[in-house]
């Protein structure tokens, strides 16, 4: 056997089992990406049925308890299936590469983190075939809503737990490999912002997804053993639940954009041919917005009936968090300052992730204020802000990150026409489907609604036509990406001509154990 | 692959942790069907899933052991674990805190408002003017579809006595790291034997103490936010004081088998930690839930 290890021990084994039992940091970067690139067309699909639905007033295609579990699992599927996976993905491939690792610290556990998924997503998607269908009560699971679940009730509890359980795994890996796999000389205070993001999205993720888990345990108790959480007549508060679940919720939005600020970290400097602005002002930035998560939840409970001194604290932390983000996105323009820019697709959607994640900001500010956010409460609105933010944040960057390292894991050059079609059919076509949410928001239209009142037709089918465009525009980028792992043009070490960093030290695609010695760091 | 271990160590690849997925999904599979009244499905998926579990458990760990004992560990990897425990169990105090968070918010706001207490009198007056908050919680504001408790749980007696065991078992563990340190291998498994010993007596007590409260005190899970919070606490509690006696018992066998030394001995610390951690969380649980 030793000898077999060794023999092959610098290429991959042979066969299927290396996808089922690989240790390898690459390998299952490349599965994590991948399912998050199928949960992205399944979470995908289901926003397509809610915007054929909404195209006209009425009721046409699904009923409204569809309709309700197509909104459900539209945000699970893509909350714990797309977003978050991608960026463990982008994390197992890229950070042993940036700290001249030779792999993650726990190889085994980071196999383990992976193959919990796909039977958690079995057992979430399985629900929507089950007498009573699937979850219906939205991705929030309020109670007393979310107990008047059918048989999906326990699925879906169990699901959330795997996947709590996959992801706090994942995170414990990725904060040992940084603490503890660094190459001699990769001091913290030289390591890269990706890196960096992912070490304090790592700690979001310990210490809020435990705290999911207690909270959906509870809902399961007072379900099924006749606890009283949530239940006001034994002595709970329905209200409760939203306390809970909104302090795992708050870190959990951000751990899906702190990351994305990493990506954008490297790309922007790489394009405009000049060291990132403020280094060490967007380290400082990034730990106060996750200290802020912690403490902010209720503003999205704003209504429930808080006394006055709680709507007030968390009016005022939620505003603070414009501070540090406000830092970050000048320190983003000023690296662009008298740079020498070039626009290759990655630095096309950072740009437009700069200036549209700062729109879903300026909304989030007008949510922020209490007495505003008493009128903006439930509406579109507020599915507005949350797309800018998610779609137009997380997603722009995770897409944009793909084009950025897509050459250096596959050796091959992707199609830089096929590319800039797509960032342009989806820039376009995005904002003609989440813009005028705003207005149909701020005209009185509640959210997680099949049917609506006439007045709202005319946006409802702008935003859906853009949504459709969104949606097949994203095949181009399937398309591009399968054919760039296919072949290709070979890619240079560095790729791109401005590109710094020790992972555009190595060949392109990069040897299966990246670093057996570890480098110098100049 | 392995391959110059000097520096790195990356292990071969590995079936377990895929035998441990279908494991998860499983029990996870068959706990939701028998919540569906599924019970012979249910019940083959759980049995069958929980030893799976089991089996990835041993092999797993039975790997690790080897590789360990075989030398293959350097001090970095030995660091990762550290890590990894370490951040673990950060994770368990958050799984904590959130029933902890439940138990005071019940007591500091949802029933006191229940009460008519702080903004909110109308609460009160519409929903159930005759409800009078107290702590802890026998009368409830509705209790039609609840279990009513008798009486609460007192500190006094079993819970302090309780509190004296862990604290000793938490000397005990230390006494035998000690010995450890200093190669002194009898009294090493005399502190372990002790620990465990200690720990078995504390789940021996806990479970003569809900006996008590389900039958004399009709304390039940149903009997409204009191019963909710406290068999919830406990009782994630006493799960996981066993899991750690059985871990204690697992390092307790090693040391017999005489597999550490006074350098390398991080399992030894790890559960160690472990059941610091769980004996923690029990001086919470006796001051917030029995205490105060």
């Amino acid at each position: 056997m030793t000898e077999l290890a060794l023999h092959h021990a610098h290429e991959p084994p042979a066969g299927f089992t290396r996808w089922l039992f690989t240790t390898n940091h690459k390998d299952i970067g490349t599965l994590y990406l991948l399912f998050s690139l199928l949960m992205f067309i399944v979470g995908g699909s289901f926003a397509m049925v809610i915007r054929a639905e909404l195209f006209q007033p009425g009721l046409q295609l699904v009923d409204a308890l569809t309709f309700n579990q197509m909104t459900t699992m539209h945000a699970l599927v893509m909350f714990f299936g797309a977003v978050m996976p991608a960026f463990v993905g982008l994390a197992n491939w890229m950070i042993p590469l940036m700290i001249g690792a030779p792999d993650m610290a726990l190889p085994r556990l980071n196999n383990w983190s992976f193959w919990i998924l796909p039977f958690a997503f079995a057992l979430l998607l399985s629900t929507l075939f089950m007498p009573g269908g699937g979850p219906a009560g939205g991705w929030t699971m309020y109670p007393p809503l979310m107990l008047q679940t059918g048989m999906a009730f326990p699925f879906v509890i169990f699901a959330i737990h795997l996947m709590g359980i996959s992801s706090v795994m994942g995170a414990i890996n990725i904060i040992t490999t940084i603490f503890n796999m660094r190459a001699p000389g990769m001091h913290l205070r030289r390591l890269p912002l990706f890196v960096w993001t992912w070490l304090i999205t790592a700690f979001l993720l310990v210490a809020a997804m435990p705290v999911l888990a207690g909270a959906v345990t509870m809902l399961l108790t007072d379900k099924y053993f006749g606890t009283s959480f949530f239940n006001a007549a034994g002595g709970g508060d329905p209200v409760m639940f939203q306390h809970v679940f909104w302090f795992f919720g708050h870190p959990e939005v951000y751990i899906m954009i702190l990351p994305a600020f990493g990506i954008v970290s490297h790309i922007v400097p790489t394009f405009a041919r000049k060291p990132l602005f403020g280094y060490e002002s967007m380290i400082v930035a990034v730990m106060s917005i996750a200290f802020l998560s912690f403490i902010v939840w209720a503003h999205h409970m704003f209504t429930v009936g808080m006394p006055l001194a709680g709507e007030l604290f968390f009016m005022y932390s939620t505003i603070l968090i414009a501070v540090p983000t406000g830092v970050k996105v000048f320190n983003w323009v000023a690296t662009m300052w008298r740079g020498a820019l070039s626009f290759e697709t990655p630095m096309l959607w950072a740009l437009t992730f700069i200036v549209l994640f700062s729109i879903g900001g300026f909304s989030g500010l007008m949510l922020g204020l209490t007495p505003v956010d008493f009128q903006y409460q439930d509406t579109y609105f507020v599915v507005a802000h949350f797309h800018y933010v998610l779609v137009t944040g997380a997603v722009f960057a995770i897409v944009g990150g793909v084009y950025f390292w897509l050459p250096k894991w596959t050796g091959h050059n992707y199609d830089e026409r096929l590319g800039k079609l797509h960032f342009w059919l989806s820039l376009i076509s995005v904002n003609v489907l989440f813009f005028p949410q705003h207005f149909l928001g701020l005209a009185g239209m509640p959210r997680r609604i099949p049917d609506y009142a006439v007045q709202f037709a005319d946006w409802n089918m702008i935003s859906s036509l853009g949504g459709f465009v969104f949606g097949a525009a994203q095949l181009l980028f399937l398309y591009n990406v399968v054919r760039t792992i296919r072949g290709g043009a070979a890619a240079t070490p560095q790729v791109w001509e401005g590109a710094q960093g020790l992972e555009w030290t190595l060949s392109s695609p990069p040897p299966y154990h990246s670093f057996t010695e570890p480098p110098i760091i100049p | 692959m392995e391959q110059d271990e000097s520096r790195y160590f990356v292990p071969a690849p590995s079936h377990w942790p895929l035998v441990g997925s279908i494991g998860l999904f499983l029990l996870m599979l068959g706990a939701a069907l028998l919540l569906n009244d599924k019970a012979t499905a249910g019940g083959y998926a759980v049995g069958l899933g929980f030893l799976i579990f089991v089996g990835m458990l041993f092999g797993w760990f039975g790997t690790v052991i080897a590789e360990s004992r075989g030398g293959r560990y350097n001090d970095q990897v030995d660091a990762s674990f550290r890590w990894g425990m370490g951040w673990f169990i950060f994770s368990e105090v958050m799984f904590f805190a959130a029933f902890f968070g439940a138990l005071f918010y019940a007591r500091h706001f949802a029933v006191p408002w229940l009460g008519g207490g702080g903004e909110k009198a109308l609460t009160h007056e519409l929903l159930w003017p005759s409800f009078a908050a107290a702590w802890p919680l026998l009368q409830l504001p509705n209790p039609e579809h609840f279990t009513v408790a008798k009486e609460a749980m007192a500190a006094a007696g079993l819970p302090a006595i309780n509190t004296a065991i862990l604290l000793s078992s938490g000397a005990t563990v230390t006494w035998a790291h000690w010995s450890l340190k200093a190669n002194r291998q009898r009294q090493l498994v005399a502190g372990l034997a002790c620990t465990v010993a200690l720990g078995a007596l504390f789940i021996v007590l806990q479970a003569h103490e809900y006996w008590d409260a389900y039958t004399l005190k009709n304390l039940r899970l149903s009997s409204g936010i009191y019963g909710s919070t406290f068999y919830m606490l406990t009782g994630f509690h006493g799960a996981h004081v066993t899991i750690g006696a059985i871990m204690l018992a697992v390092i307790l066998v090693r040391s017999i088998l005489g597999h550490f030394t006074p350098q390398h001995h991080f399992a030894f610390e790890a559960v160690s930690w472990y059941w610091h951690f769980v004996d923690v969380v029990w001086l919470g649980l006796f001051v917030f839930v029995y205490l105060l």
